[in-house]
């Protein structure tokens, strides 16, 4: 287990935001990634959704897993048990801001319902688990990670806006020339590996 | 309306007209994930399948028992149960497969097409359709995985489900089985079978094939 240092704070974050980027090296949230993705403003909102919903999921399943499931022998039921503490996480998260925050409410309501089903989400917890990392690096790993999804959603976001008046074949409007994009942006993420071991 | 379809129709129509890759775009994570070689790819499909089916037989048989206002949940926690048999007879039975597929094994539960699958057909129609709808939508998810993975594999090994077909001579462009070959090749080849839907749409202009 890493030591709590500022070098290791470092050295995590640029590893989970650029080198082993969610989306771009680890194949992970792609369907927001895709699907949410025509407008940066949308783009932006999602990716503060889900980084808020990452941090607090890691947290709760590192609790479930080394406080429940691990003294009741029943590791193999953690897909189970964390799918649903992140469905019931983000039906609370969006009645909480619904009464208390509204203002954020509006702003990420729309994108609360489809966290659920985004395998970043799930995929961060996974890891978490499988990686045994202690609580504090959990909860850095869900919200860095959450970081690298915000930062390929808004460049995705970005690129998809100026593609709207360009001449693309018609067979490859939509998701198609979109992959080849995230696929471009991949290739530059890729120099960013071995930038930290 | 869908309950007229006949069985076979629905089952054409997963493999075919609503092709979950590449005609609805779903699942995109296991589909770059898997697809660095065929055999990943036809093993998550089958995997995929296997979960596809049950959970749209247990969904139907208990469509009329599930509170529509918990549906979603409860639906979760029927596919994360197959998911969970998945993964153990993998790690049983095929452990380098579950080696090379890692954590998308329990990353099956938020494949977008099972849920929505589950969502849009299994809540509303009879078990022996679901069944079909479930096994249609799986056959069709496997063939365009095992097609993207042979592409992939072909171009970054020179080889296809492991058998080395370009010879010693081939230089593996090593890009296709990485990060951004998935990307790119999942995109070259969506287009290429947008283009040859559209031309065929044409031809027999009508035909219910949605562009």
């Amino acid at each position: 287990m890493m030591e709590f240092t500022l070098v290791n704070f470092l050295l995590f974050m640029v590893n989970c935001v650029l080198s082993n980027n969610f989306i771009f090296s680890r194949y992970l949230g792609c369907c927001p990634f895709l699907g949410v993705s025509s407008k940066v403003e949308t783009a932006a909102g999602m990716g503060v959704a889900v980084t808020f919903v990452m941090g607090l999921a890691s947290l709760m399943t590192y609790i479930v897993y080394y406080y429940v499931l691990v003294p009741l022998g029943l590791q193999y039921l953690d897909t189970i048990s964390f799918i649903l503490v992140i469905a019931a996480l983000v039906q609370f998260v969006e009645m909480f801001l619904k009464k208390s925050v509204p203002a954020l409410y509006r702003a990420l309501g729309i994108y609360l319902p489809l966290i659920t089903t985004n395998c970043a989400v799930l995929g961060v917890t996974l890891l978490n688990i499988s990686d045994q990392y202690n609580m504090l690096w959990s909860v850095l790993n869900g919200v860095f990670g959450a970081l690298g999804f915000l930062l390929a959603i808004v460049l995705m976001a970005g690129a998809r806006e100026r593609l709207e008046s360009s001449n693309i074949p018609k067979a490859f409007k939509g998701f198609p020339i979109s992959l080849v994009i995230a696929g471009l942006m991949s290739v530059a993420f890729l120099g960013f590996t071995g930038l930290v071991h | 309306m869908r309950n007229k379809q006949t069985m076979r129709g629905v089952f054409i129509n997963g493999v075919l007209n609503e092709n979950p890759i590449f005609r609805l775009v779903l699942g995109v994570c296991p589909t770059l994930a898997a697809t660095t070689n065929a055999t990943n790819g036809l093993g998550m499909g089958i995997a995929a399948t296997f979960v596809l089916l049950g959970s749209n037989i247990v969904i139907s048989l208990l469509r009329n028992f599930i509170p529509n206002k918990v549906r979603i949940p409860a639906y979760i926690v029927v596919i994360s149960t197959f998911v969970t048999v998945v993964q153990m007879i993998i790690q049983a039975f095929v452990p380098s497969l579950y080696d090379a597929l890692g954590i998308f094994i329990p990353l099956i539960v938020v494949n977008c097409i099972i849920l929505a699958r589950a969502e849009a057909f299994a809540g509303k129609n009879s078990v022996l359709h679901s069944a079909a709808d479930g096994l249609g939508m799986g056959v069709g998810f496997t063939l365009a995985l095992i097609l993207i993975g042979i592409v992939r594999e072909l171009v970054g090994n020179g080889s296809v489900f492991g058998l080395d077909i370009l010879g010693p001579t081939f230089q593996p462009m090593l890009i296709a089985i990485m990060a951004p070959g998935g990307f790119i090749f999942f995109g070259l080849i969506l287009g290429i079978v947008n283009s040859i839907v559209n031309k065929a749409g044409k031809r027999s202009a009508g035909k219910g094939v949605k562009a």
